[in-house]
């Protein structure tokens, strides 16, 4: 994968400011179709890095309610696969440097075929997926397409993924490596700081892959604290929340949230310096 | 399609070592469940090999299932059947009854096996999903067997509907968690099942309750209720003195027809059939996942399912709540594209037909489930000559369907 990628560079640069990265999640389609571009715009207004965006499905079975709601509001108001392309290869004309990765399930991303997947992603401009359902050792259902068309796939490792595990996760893993922090669904669940810290350095002995870290991350302080360690932070739950709570009109309730979380994600310098 | 030249020797040697039937199977599961699963194969291959886990499993299935139940000659039901066919037609059909073991169906097989696991991983809790609640209440009968902690996910709706195996549940000792997400039926009581067990791996065992699921719950799902066709095997030629033409079974996810069928699979003389629910009929809501589905991935395996274009699982209908899935197990999925098994659709007014029909000729009251393979054997019967002979399975009895057969036929109970 050449470095001048997106995903890398956005990588790189964070680094060079001596912060980590903020990656926040939305469902693509919720409330509807015609809300979220504004809502990925005040992602990135609010200072968000990176993009995931979620396909949404009936039986989203690693989520929390938020998100499980997320998916059936997403559903509820006709999303199909074809508006989220849609959606994707418009925040490229907007965005064009901002890293955006589709997250989402097996089914509805291989419908039609991993390569005909893979095409629809490289031609939206996507950077990268996240499968939740496609453990490595089912590598062949879709890493060989998104490889040959250069789209990144962003592997999972979880507090159950042992030392022994950890090289068939990273193989095949890249863009970054994604640390789950808690055994268990998307949502309120929190991992204790000290178990963050233990298994970001544990997986940056195995991997030169930048590390980010999501699951249960909601709070600004939250996101500063593991923005210490880890080069990426994930939210997802809170933000899903807000949508959930104020429909299409909770583009500015997300870009002010979003700017606590970037606002709380200090330079290390200028942390020590304070 | 499969090449058949491509096909091995023996169709009982799948799956492969990836836990893959074909093109079907395999491990479809979020990352913090793969550790545990690739640990249950270890260990579930360790039992295979020991004499004892068998021996054990075996007791319990004579002493606390009453195992072996019998192979039953349906003389009325085969004698009704050939008054209606032409001379020389109308075969045998004998009944393997399984809704004579404790608990009223097959399930109680597999939750035996399944707890001799958990117990052997060292795990005390246990949860399963259920549907009718038939599966519930086999799993809560083995945690209450072997001292373990239970929870039950069950839709909301299905909550509703199956009151009585609610309440038999929690006699039991099991707490039932109904279950609000998505269609609040049996799908959504999975996927809370994996979410909750997702939450809790270092401690809880899954009792998945069908021949579906990831690698290996496929294939130990399978061996358990393999139980059936063997007894099968033996009784069949004690009471023929050989093979039967045909079996038939109902088919939800696939447990109870995997479990008939696997150890006859090698025998070309044998002919099966697995029923799916048509529902309403296939052109309306069903829940034929091979007549009306295509290959996708739901619930940890590739099979076929009922789902849009997009991929997006699309919700099943029958009569029956044991057979309103909208997948089907991964072996039955191989199967089915080999040619090995026919499958048959059955549709909600011929299963409630068939249900009266061995209720009055037979004495035995069916399960909903169980009189969809009824109703296939009536429709078979007639076209073959009178000295084949048929085994239908009977995997369980119909006490749980009253409320809605009295609903369906319109009786004020
Ligand atoms: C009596 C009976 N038969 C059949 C089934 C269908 O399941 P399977 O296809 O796994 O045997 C059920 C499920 O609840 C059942 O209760």
């Amino acid at each position: 994968m050449p470095v001048t990628d997106r995903l890398s560079t956005r990588f790189a640069a964070c680094k060079a400011q001596g912060r980590a990265a903020l990656i926040t999640f939305v469902t693509a389609g919720d409330p509807d179709v015609a809300a979220t571009p504004a809502i990925l715009d005040a992602l990135v207004a609010g200072g968000a890095d990176i993009i995931e965006l979620g396909m949404p499905f009936t039986d989203p079975m690693a989520d929390g309610p938020a998100i499980e709601l997320a998916n059936l509001r997403s559903l509820g108001s006709g999303t199909k696969t074809s508006d989220v392309f849609a959606l994707a290869a418009d925040f490229r004309a907007r965005h064009p440097q901002t890293p955006l990765i589709l997250m989402g399930y097996a089914n509805p991303m291989l419908a039609r075929g991993s390569t005909w997947f893979a095409d629809q992603c490289k031609a939206a401009g996507v950077d990268g997926v996240i499968c939740v359902d496609i453990p490595p050792e089912e590598d062949a259902e879709i890493g060989p397409a998104l490889r040959a068309v250069g789209v990144h796939l962003v592997r999972l490792a979880t507090p159950t993924t042992d030392a022994a595990r950890l090289p068939a996760v990273l193989d095949g893993a890249s863009g970054f490596l994604y640390h789950v922090a808690v055994a268990g669904i998307t949502g309120k669940q929190q991992a204790a700081q000290a178990n963050i810290e233990l298994a970001v350095a544990k997986l940056k002995a195995a991997t030169d892959l930048p590390i980010a870290v999501g699951f249960g991350v909601r709070s600004p302080e939250q996101a500063a604290a593991i923005g210490r360690v880890a080069d990426g932070v994930v939210v997802g739950s809170a933000i899903v929340d807000i949508v959930g709570s104020h429909g299409d009109a909770a583009a500015p309730f997300v870009q002010d949230f979003v700017a606590s979380l970037s606002g709380a994600i200090l330079p290390r310098t200028q942390e020590t310096a304070a | 399609m499969t090449d058949t030249a491509t096909l091995p020797n023996s169709l009982r040697s799948q799956p492969d070592q990836n836990g893959h039937f074909g093109a079907f199977g395999g491990r479809y599961v979020a990352e913090t469940l793969m550790p545990l699963i690739l640990e249950l194969e270890k260990v579930y291959k360790a039992a295979k090999a020991d004499p004892a886990f068998d021996a054990e499993y075996a007791e319990l299935l004579r002493t606390y299932v009453g195992r072996p139940n019998p192979l039953y000659y349906a003389e009325r039901l085969t004698e009704a059947l050939r008054a209606k066919a032409e001379p020389g037609k109308g075969a045998k059909i004998y009944l393997k009854r399984e809704e004579l073991n404790h608990t009223g169906a097959h399930k109680i097989n597999n939750c035996i096996g399944q707890a001799l696991l958990a117990r052997r991983m060292g795990k005390k809790k246990v949860i399963a999903e259920t549907g009718a609640g038939q599966h519930g209440v086999a799993t809560a009968t083995v945690a209450a067997l072997f001292g373990m902690e239970c929870k039950i996910f069950m839709g909301a709706k299905d909550v509703e509907r199956q009151k009585p195996n609610v309440f038999r549940m929690k006699l039991l000792g099991a707490e039932v968690i109904p279950v609000h997400s998505g269609s609040s039926t049996l799908k959504d009581s999975m996927n809370d099942a994996l979410r909750y067990w997702v939450s809790n791996v270092h401690d809880t065992f899954y009792i998945i309750g069908t021949a579906a699921g990831p690698h290996p719950y496929p294939e130990l799902v399978r061996d358990f209720q393999s139980i059936i066709g063997k007894e099968i095997r033996s009784q069949i030629m004690e009471a023929e003195g050989r093979l039967p033409d045909m079996l038939i079974a109902p088919v939800g996810g696939g447990s109870n027809a995997i479990g008939m069928f696997h150890p006859f699979l090698d025998d070309p003389e044998v002919a099966m059939i697995g029923v799916e629910a048509a529902g309403e009929g296939l052109d309306k809501k069903h829940a034929a996942s091979l007549a009306g589905g295509k290959s996708g991935i739901l619930h940890g395996n590739r099979t076929y399912l009922l789902q849009d274009e997009d991929g997006q699982i699309t919700e099943a209908h029958s009569i029956s709540a044991g057979l309103d899935y909208p997948g089907i197990g991964p072996e039955h999925s191989w199967l089915h594209e080999i040619g090995r098994v026919q499958y048959m659709p059955i549709k909600d007014d011929e299963a409630l037909e068939s249900f009266q029909t061995l209720s009055r000729l037979e004495g035995i009251i069916p399960a909903l489930e169980s009189a969809h393979a009824v109703a296939a054997a009536e429709q078979v019967a007639p076209t073959l000559d009178a000295d084949k002979i048929i085994v239908v399975n009977l995997s369980g009895r119909g006490d749980k369907d009253i409320f809605t057969v009295a609903d369906a036929l319109g009786v004020e109970m």
